[in-house]
Parts: structure tokens; sequence; C-alpha cells
């Protein structure tokens, strides 16, 4: 049988390890890419759906995979067996289909808070300390301008990776061929403040801040609504003071100040929701035609 | 009833046995650090390991009571009531108002405080622990502060017939340690030589350690060379962003191991090395600064029998107080 174009590229299997006597580590591959993480994710789904007692935590991840477990109750190697069956047939499953949803999330680009803070972290911090953040990440990929970056940055839409690091922080991956993505690296030295809501970038890596606090991902912009919100007042919290999952389609707004400040209203006032929309995400056409494929995933928002 | 805190203390926090099944999502479990010194804090006061506590670091709260009620400190630190020296590892009445303070620290780097009926904040995703950084649970999402007034819940039966941890069931606060680890994760890129680093070596915790994690010093490690896979970062210590095991070590840059503890970030990009076997978390969350620390490789069949073991002391340490 052939190889679904999703699998193309990955090893032949994952690598599994332990962390201790709780946790089972499943490296689907070294190197990130889209198939690895849709294999990750597939097998995430595949063992919460057999809702197995002893397994306390499944935390797909960019490339792998984290389980932890109670050893008192699932020993491991009943639990090794059970992942290597889910990932003999997520690997024999051709056309992978991950139902999920594409979130349109407003970015003020360039904004004061971020600028403000970066500012504060630059000799000792920043490997340009007289650049902006925005500057040298256009520099180091070759493009012409902080604009041009920025364009690309939200000229197509991204995958949420895997959520963790702090309470609700996306990590999220461009749908775009590996020539395409654009990587940063981080800081040289991580920073001890970032402003919440925060849009970075480390690696080939996007991510949100949910939360203020440390953090070494270069700073374009800041998220308009919030994505962790332990009040939980806001109608797209209603179910999880978490608004981000694994496999999430995210395609980021530039807006202005006074369209960031017209939301900030909006949150104040309890009544903001995202623009989401349920998608049946293909990574086989994800991965042969990205461009064209992202055009039907932000078709979906628009109700085509 | 409700504590009233005259003085916070340096790091004192509401937690319990922990928040499960939130890892996904960033949020760590938090609860105890020394498990086994919460669990029989709270037992001597006729709380079950559910319960939440105080755990307070190096330097200890002052407290006032406003009703009659029992408490016990699990730890090495002298206790007073009221300015009187009173023993650890016992039960010990309050009367309205009586002042609960605390010496200096004589062992370890945190200890334990139950109130019966335990500390009554609200359940947060499961757990009352303190999750600082997400500002949630414990109290009001952070550490105590001078003027908090902290509720205790009502005693849900007796106390137990006796009133004293014996002295084998209390651990050592000793300044070296054995922690045993198991290898795996990404150790094979480890050189032979980093390897050898890691599991021969003595290293010294430094004072940045806290509940999310304790570095040590020492001679270092060294990485095997490869080509970084693509988003991994260009450090030989980086890696694709991954889950972190709780427990696990990873040595950014090659310097400095760092144990990650039960407040620790959920993932990241530096290559785990090892985990510190469950049973030996306890052990790590008493080391002070300047413990000078071995880490012992094990094999899994090893891990899972030292497990069994330590919860079987921790029944029968339970179980010795009758009831």
């Amino acid at each position: 049988m052939s190889t679904p174009p999703a699998a193309a590229g990955l090893p032949p299997t994952a690598r599994y390890t332990w962390g201790g006597d709780e946790f089972l580590f499943v490296e689907i591959d070294e190197a990130m890419s889209l198939a690895a993480n849709l294999r990750a994710m597939s097998i995430a789904r595949g063992l919460a759906a057999q809702k197995i007692d002893g397994i306390v935590d499944i935390c797909p991840a960019n490339s792998s995979l984290l389980i932890h477990f109670d050893s008192d109750i699932l020993p491991p190697v009943a639990l090794e067996s059970t992942v290597r069956e889910l990932e003999t047939a997520a690997r024999d499953t051709p056309g992978t289909v991950l139902a999920t949803r594409i979130i349109e999330v407003p970015v003020w680009y360039d904004d004061p808070y971020t600028r403000e803070v970066a500012a504060r972290f630059r000799e000792g911090y920043h490997q340009d300390p007289s650049g902006t953040d925005l500057d040298f990440a256009a520099r180091v990929n070759g493009l012409s301008s902080a604009a041009e970056f920025i364009r690309r940055h939200h000229g197509r839409p991204w995958i949420v990776s895997m959520v963790g690091f702090v309470a609700g922080l996306p990590f999220l991956f461009q749908l775009a061929e590996q020539d395409q993505q654009m990587e940063v690296p981080k800081y040289l030295s991580p920073r001890t403040d970032t402003p919440k809501l925060t849009v970075g970038h480390g690696g080939c890596f996007g991510c949100i801040y949910s939360v203020r606090g440390a953090g070494g991902y270069q700073m374009f912009g800041i998220a308009a609504a919030p994505i962790f919100d332990p009040s939980q007042s806001l109608p797209d919290f209603a179910t999880s003071m978490v608004f981000f999952r694994p496999g999430d389609i995210v395609t980021f707004k530039p807006v202005t100040e006074q369209e960031y400040r017209a939301i900030q209203t909006q949150v104040d006032a309890g009544t903001y929701r995202y623009r989401i929309a349920p998608v049946e995400f293909d990574a086989d056409r994800a991965l042969a035609d990205p461009l064209g494929y992202n055009q039907t995933l932000l078709g979906a928002l628009d109700g085509h | 009833m409700a504590i009233k805190v005259l003085s916070p203390g340096l790091a004192t926090t509401v937690q319990d046995h922990g928040r499960f099944g939130y890892y996904d999502v960033g949020i760590p479990p938090g609860g105890s650090l020394d498990q086994y010194s919460a669990e029989l804090a709270n037992a001597l006061v006729g709380n079950t390991r559910a319960d939440a506590l105080f755990e307070c670091t190096y330097m200890g709260p002052t407290l006032v009571t406003d009703a009659a009620t029992d408490v016990a400190v699990a730890g090495s630190v002298q206790v007073k009531i009221n300015g009187e020296t009173q023993p650890t590892w016992t039960r010990l009445s309050l009367r309205p108002g009586d002042e609960l303070g605390f010496g200096l620290i004589t062992g370890g780097a945190r200890f334990y405080i139950a109130f019966a009926g335990g500390i009554d904040v609200p359940l947060v995703l499961g757990s009352r622990s303190t999750y600082p950084l997400g500002v949630i649970g414990g109290f009001q999402g952070r550490k105590l502060e001078a003027g908090d007034t902290v509720p205790v819940g009502v005693p849900s039966g007796a106390m137990p017939p006796g009133a004293v941890i014996a002295d084998r069931f209390r651990p050592a606060f000793d300044r070296q340690q054995e922690v045993r680890i198991m290898l795996g994760l990404y150790d094979h890129r480890l050189s032979d030589t980093g390897l050898a680093n890691l599991t021969t070596a003595e290293w010294k915790l430094t004072p940045v350690a806290d509940r999310a994690g304790l570095r040590y010093a020492g001679p270092g490690v060294e990485w095997r060379e490869r080509a970084q896979p693509f988003g991994a970062g260009s450090d030989p210590s980086n890696i694709v962003d991954a889950g972190y095991a709780v427990g696990s070590i990873q040595i950014p840059g090659g310097t400095q191991p760092i144990v990650l503890h039960r407040d620790a970030v959920s993932g990241g990009g530096y290559a785990m090395v090892a985990t510190v076997i469950s049973a030996d978390m306890d052990l790590v969350a008493r080391a002070a600064p300047g413990t000078v620390t071995r880490f012992i490789p094990v094999d899994m069949e090893t891990a899972l029998t030292v497990r069994r073991e330590r919860a079987a002391v921790l029944s029968e340490a339970i179980a010795s107080l009758g009831g």
C-alpha cells in the first residue's frame, strides 16, 4: 500500500521512551512538520476515545506526545502496547481528516505595549540591541521590511500544534511549505516580562502569551481578546477557561488601534465573541496545495 | 472558622494533592511538593490527602485562629504557640485568639501546616492548589499576604486516637541526597562524558530552586554533535518544543541541570535527559540550597518497586495513628 501523503517523510515508527514511572513520551519525529503534528494529534485523540483507567493526561505536542499515567492502575507495558496499536492504525489510515474549527484572531501589530517591553530588554538580551524585533525578524527572513513580515504573518493561517508551557498558551505552526515558513531565533536570554496576549515567534513557531511573565520569543504585536479567562465571563469561555485546543486553525487579522480599543470595550462588557467556524481539516489536501487549501479554510469563516 | 494572616512568611501557599487532567492545556499538577509530609500533617488532624493545607518555604507565617481548632506541623522547624515552643509531627490544640508562629527552618526547605477540616478555598478545576502563573486556585491564586483571612472547613470526622507521628516515619532532612532517576527521553543526545557527569558527579543545589524547578551546579555536561532538526533551535540542548514530564531533568546550554517540579511549565524546547522517579519527588522537595546531590539511575522495575514501598510506608504511618 502506498504511503499517504500526510505521512510522507516521517520515520517509519515513533520513538518510545519513559519519563520516569509516570510519563510515556512518544516522539513521532525529531523535526517539526505538519505530518508529525497530525500523527501526534491522531494518536492522542484515539487514546482519549478509549477512556482507559489510569491515564491522567494526554498531551499532544508539536512532533511528539506525552502521556501522564498512574502506574498503580495502568502497567507501563500495557500503556505502551495500546499506544503502539494506535500508532500503527494511524500510520495505515490514509487521508487524515481532523474535525476542528477555524478562528479569526484580531492582532494589533507593532503595538506600543510590546514595543515598550522590547525596549527594556535589548543589551544582553537581543541579537540586535539597537533595532526592533520586527525589523530583526524581517531581516533574518530576507524580507524587505517589517511591513512585509507582518503581511506574511497574517497572510496564511496557522494550526495550533500544541497548547502548553503555561495555561492556555498556543504554539502555532504556519500552514505553508517548509521553505515558506518564517524562522526567527529566540532572544539570546529570556525576558523577565512579556505583556499578556503578546503575539510572539521563536524558531518556526508562533505563539500567543496567555499570561504575563517570562518569555524568549520575539514580539510582533498584541492580540485584542483574551485567550485564557479564569473568570469565564466571555461566552467563548463558557465551557473552559482555556480557549485554544490542539488542532485549532488560526488566522490573524490585523486591526488598527481604534479597532483594538473597540474590541476592548466589548471584552469589558462581556459581549466579545471570536469569529469561529467548524472545519474538516484535510491534511493531504493541505500538504498537496497549501495556498489553495488555505483559501478553502478561510472561506469557512465567511460561511462558504 | 478562619485563620488570620499576621505575617505571611516567605512563600506560603495553599496546596492539596494536586490538579490533574489539565496538563494538556498547560496547567501543571501543583499540589504539595513534599506529598509525604503533607499527607502526614493532614492525617494528624483527621484530614485526608484531598484536604488543603499551607505549604511554607524557609520562613513560616504568623497566624491567628478565630475559633478552637486542631493543627499539625510537618517538617523541620521551630513551632510556637503564643511564643511557647511546641513539637512538630504532633497534633496541637489552638484556642480562639491563639497565635501560631515559627522560628527558623532547621532542615529542608519547606514545611506544612494542616488545620482540622482543611483550608476551605474554592475548588478550581478540581483542586485547591495555588497556580500563581495562571492566578487560579489557592487563596486568590497567589501566595498569602499579611491581612488575609483564610477560611477553614468543618472537620468531617473524629480525630485519630494517635496524636504523634513516630520518629521512624518522619523523613530525614539531610544535606546529602541520593535521588533516583530513570534515564530516557533525550538522554541519547548526551555524549558518554555528559552522561557520566550527570550520573556520577556531585551536584549542589543552587538558590535558584522553587516550586517550578530546582537548579543544580556541577561540572556541566556535553552533548553529541548533530545537525539540528527543523524547528528545534540552534543550541545542542534544544529540541522541537515538547511536553515536559514532571520530575524531568533538563540542562539548558549543558551547564546546570534543572529538575522540574509540580509547578513547572508543561512544555518547552530543552532536551530532558532523565526523570526523577515518582517516589523520590518528595526527597527533591526537601533539598535546601547547598544540598549535595547524586543522581542514581534505576530501571522501571526498581522505580515501580520503590513507588509501592513508599506508598506502603505512608499507609503504615497513617495507620499508626489508629482510628
